[in-house]
């Protein structure tokens, strides 16, 4: 019986992807644990692997389309001893825990070609067509959608004809997903389509002033970028607290350690930064926080997202538990993690939650910024460039001139779970941390 | 037979298994049927259908009876037992044929005999005259029903102590009957014999009769047949039976410690059935019995592939469209149809065709309740409806039963004329999901006894018309 290749969920969250790229050919043979493709998800690239063996019997989704839904048929696979030249898609399906009848099959195809097409089509696609026409749901579904705040079209139905019922959505507020899913005010639109934004169209003012343009489609990656920072400068009320911090003593130290470690070892500034923060982030616990809606989160570890820009855009791959790690551990996840992100080939879970975001864009020479929050993050730190610069001390002499090494950093604070003054104390705490580095290694 | 190679050998040939077969046929299988008494089952042949022709006698009887409340006489009217009888087994074997004619359009062949397992991927079959033959089957269904449950003291003797299938064909009518058990069976039969002019008294062990109902409607019903001549002792148990030649005297412990003799002519036990999970090549397989029925998962698998078991064989509610539906699933998943779900306890609705009949789908009140929902409750009086009352019928209620933060329907529950046939309209309601709003704006055909569904909903949420 041949086997239906179905497009994976690459994260739970996950609802369509483009299918990048084919690593085989129908005709190849595959066995289990072969990489067969390469999909783009709204965060990365990642490998599909092949779970039975047989021969590639069709590939019914060509590289380079955008949007498959999750579950729809990508390629069909015909087992031993089977014709490849004779299957369809669309019959195989949750392999029964009995040998399936192998005579049957061609009748079963004849019968079932049809409905079992419809199901793979439609079944666990998102409630709403692609083309975001009518979201097929119960009334019960809707009145719990809307009570829990969830986004219908962002939820897969696995009533008749996709149709979403009560247990798609105690399965979205079960896994968690829910967050991602709510509606935020409202404007963050049904999830599929782009925020289009409000202002002048680009295309129409390049035409009418003949402005020359190159067009870049944009990709997944892109995509979220829009939709989630719009949704975040939409929705969450931000406010900015900046401070600058020596790091004469704490780069003393860094030359210290870097001495210790064993060779190959380069602890960076930056790996001191996100020590830091985790240490401040348990210092002052009410910054390590996400608004719920009707409540106030606290998180007890602090889970650093760290962005990384790459070629596609920006990803915060995540470093867990960090107030318990130390600064060469953290320095060598940091490198992994920068080193896949930019090849594109982190998995979900290592750029998904998180509780805190840090973006330094020193390494550009940037002074200081201000950052976007990462929801449901309840702050983001935007870390300038270490410079020699003029500070004013205060001796007995008197005030006097000198020489440090200082540097900017702006704290974005979502107002509805971060106060100014409750962001105040994290930015002290941050920098007492940097400027008594000892105090981040006991 | 010549073939003996299948897709799906189904064993059991009751309303779980001839349908688990037509669908394999429908999806392109090659199936056949192994039974070793008739087509349809218990549920056809010594079940729902042929108490239904009885009962449908009695209710003929009732209305005869009650001819001057409709301005007709009928004097001197009687009824021969035998022919009402008569008339129950022709229903069945008409539906018995019924089925073997679906069988053979399908083109199932049916093979007559006690099918068991025998080695992977084999059925072997023994019939009447204790020949053998073998069977492959990449699948097998197993769909042997369900007996009568068997209490020490009151093992069925076909003369005085009676189980559902000496009580559908009686002989003569016995003067008085003592029906041991309340549910749906005991309670059926009681209504019956009531009606045929029988003393009837059910003794129940629970607290309440029809304890899978909501107690509202226990209580409604308690009534109703005490108000029809039944005796009706509850959290009493039979300690003991002392038969004689043409009647038994029954000791009965009550709750309160006390002893009462009951003498009868005659006693039904309807206390419950347990699957027919014997002689099946059960042992050395990976197929578990638990208690009395096999254990399977949502989709009728066994622990032993290829292993499906669906219907009574696999526990309560010991009901046919349970096993109807049980069986099409496990065909569909064996067939590798998509989408498929598990069958929701809470949307199969339960019947009984006493009178007044009972009738409920979804979660009692006090389900409900211990389930956590906060909840609105609905209630319709018979009395308030004119279709009901026309008919002669004003006593029954409609209950509903409402999650109070989602509206969503948790249950139905209904006593009086024709509830039976009212309640698919909330299994509907429940299988699509509709909230209160849906069915508040949902027409109802005046006059039936349906707009009291209407109406319940409309009490939940402090709206009701007609009362």
């Amino acid at each position: 019986m041949s086997l239906d290749i179905l497009m994976p969920a690459l994260s739970p969250t996950m609802e369509e992807g483009t299918l990048a790229k084919w690593l085989v050919a129908e005709g190849d043979s595959v066995v289990s644990g072969d990489v067969i493709a390469e999909i783009e998800t709204d965060k990365a690239t990642m490998e599909v692997e092949a779970v039975d063996e047989g021969v590639i019997a069709k590939l019914i989704v060509a590289a380079g389309t955008e949007g498959v839904k999750v579950n729809a048929v990508i390629a069909v696979l015909a087992e031993e001893g089977e014709d490849p030249a004779s299957v369809q898609p669309g019959k195989s399906g949750t392999p029964a825990p009995a040998p399936a009848p192998a005579e049957a099959v061609p009748e079963v195809v004849s019968k079932l070609d049809t409905p079992a097409a419809t199901s793979a089509t439609v079944h666990g696609s998102a409630g709403s067509g692609a083309n975001g026409d009518r979201v097929l749901a119960s009334p019960l579904a809707r009145r719990l959608a809307s009570q829990n705040g969830l986004n219908l079209a962002a939820i897969g139905g696995s009533g008749p004809n996709g149709r979403i019922v009560k247990r798609d959505i105690q399965a979205t507020l079960v896994g968690g997903g829910a967050k991602a899913m709510q509606v935020g005010a409202a404007s963050a639109s049904a999830g599929h389509s782009m925020p289009a934004g409000t202002g002048p169209d680009p295309r129409k003012i390049a035409g009418q002033l003949d402005m020359g343009y190159e067009e870049i489609p944009a990709n997944n990656m892109r995509k979220t970028i829009a939709r989630r920072l719009v949704e975040a400068k939409q929705t969450v009320p931000h406010f900015y607290l900046t401070v600058d911090i020596e790091l004469d003593a704490l780069l003393g130290l860094r030359g210290q350690i870097n001495k210790a470690v064993p060779e190959g070892v380069k602890i960076s500034v930056n790996d001191m930064i996100i020590l830091a923060s985790a240490k401040a982030l348990i210092d002052e616990p009410d910054t390590n926080a996400s608004w719920a809606g009707d409540a106030v989160l606290k998180y007890a570890s602090a889970d650093i997202a760290v962005a990384v820009a790459t070629d596609n855009g920006l990803i915060t791959p995540v470093l867990r538990d960090v107030q318990t790690k130390g600064l060469p551990e953290i320095s060598a996840e940091m490198v992994d993690l920068a080193t896949r992100a930019r090849e594109g080939r982190l998995k979900p879970h290592e750029y998904q939650g998180g509780t805190f975001t840090i973006s330094n864009l020193g390494m550009f020479g940037i002074r200081e910024f201000a950052a976007v929050i990462n929801p449901p993050h309840g702050a983001i730190l935007a870390v300038g460039k270490g410079e020699k610069r003029p500070v004013v001390r205060t001796t007995e002499q008197g005030d006097t001139l000198a020489i440090a090494t200082v540097m900017s950093v702006t704290l974005s604070c979502d107002h509805r779970v971060v106060d100014g003054a409750v962001g105040a104390r994290w930015l002290n705490a941050f920098q007492q941390r940097l400027e008594n580095p000892l105090s981040m290694l006991l | 037979m010549t073939d003996t190679n299948f897709d799906v050998v189904v064993i059991g040939g009751g309303p779980g298994g001839y349908v688990a077969a037509i669908r394999a046929a429908q999806l392109g299988l090659k199936a056949c049927v192994v039974e070793r008494e008739h087509l349809g089952g218990i549920c056809l042949n010594w079940g729902c259908i042929p108490t239904k022709a009885l009962l449908r006698s009695a209710e003929v009887g009732h209305l005869i009876q009650h001819a001057a409340d409709f301005g007709w006489s009928a004097e001197n009217v009687s009824f021969d037992i035998a022919k009402i009888v008569q008339r129950s087994r022709k229903v069945a074997k008409q539906l018995s044929q019924g089925v073997s004619f679906l069988l053979k359009k399908n083109k199932i062949p049916v093979v007559s005999g006690s099918g068991k397992l025998a080695g992977q991927g084999k059925v072997s079959v023994t019939d009447k005259d204790g020949k053998s033959s073998t069977l492959n089957a990449r699948n097998i269904i197993l769909a042997t029903g369900a007996r009568a449950r068997v209490l020490p003291g009151l093992e069925p003797d076909g003369k005085l102590i009676w189980t559902y299938r000496e009580a559908m064909v009686p002989e003569s009518l016995p003067k008085s009957m003592i029906v041991v058990g309340s549910g749906a069976i005991g309670i059926e039969f009681a209504s019956f014999y009531n009606d045929l002019g029988v003393e009837v008294t059910v003794v129940e062990v629970v607290d309440r009769i029809l304890s899978a109902e909501d107690e509202e409607i226990s209580a409604l019903a308690h009534k109703s047949f005490e108000k029809a001549g039944i005796r009706i002792m509850t959290s009493a148990k039979v300690t003991s039976v002392k038969k004689a030649k043409d009647s038994l005297a029954a000791t009965i412990e009550l709750a309160d410690g006390q002893t009462e003799t009951l003498t009868a002519d005659r006693l039904i036990s309807a206390v419950g059935i347990v699957g027919n999970v014997e002689e099946l090549g059960l042992e050395g397989t990976r197929v578990r019995i638990e208690g009395s029925h096999v254990d399977v998962d949502g989709f009728g698998a066994t622990g032993e592939p290829g292993v499906w078991a669906i219907g009574d064989l696999t526990g309560a509610p010991w009901l046919a469209h349970k096993a109807s539906h049980e069986g099409i699933l496990a065909v569909e998943t064996i067939a590798g149809v998509k989408g498929l779900h598990p069958l929701d306890p809470a949307s199969i609705p339960g019947c009984t065709y006493a009178r007044p009949q009972v009738a409920s789908v979804g979660l009692s009140e006090a389900k409900a309740k211990a389930a956590g929902h906060k909840i609105r409750v609905g209630r319709f009086p018979f009395m308030g409806n004119g279709k009901a009352i026309a008919l002669g019928d004003p006593e029954g209620l409609v209950k509903t039963v409402f999650d109070a933060d989602s509206g969503e329907l948790l249950g139905a529950h209904m006593i009086g004329a024709e509830v039976t046939e009212l309640i698919q309209g909330f299994g509907i309601a429940k299988s699509l999901e509709t909230t209160e709003q849906d069915l508040m704006h949902t027409v109802f055909p005046h006059p039936t006894l349906s707009e009291m569904m209407h109406e319940s909903v409309l009490d939940a949420y402090d709206r009701a018309l007609h009362v």
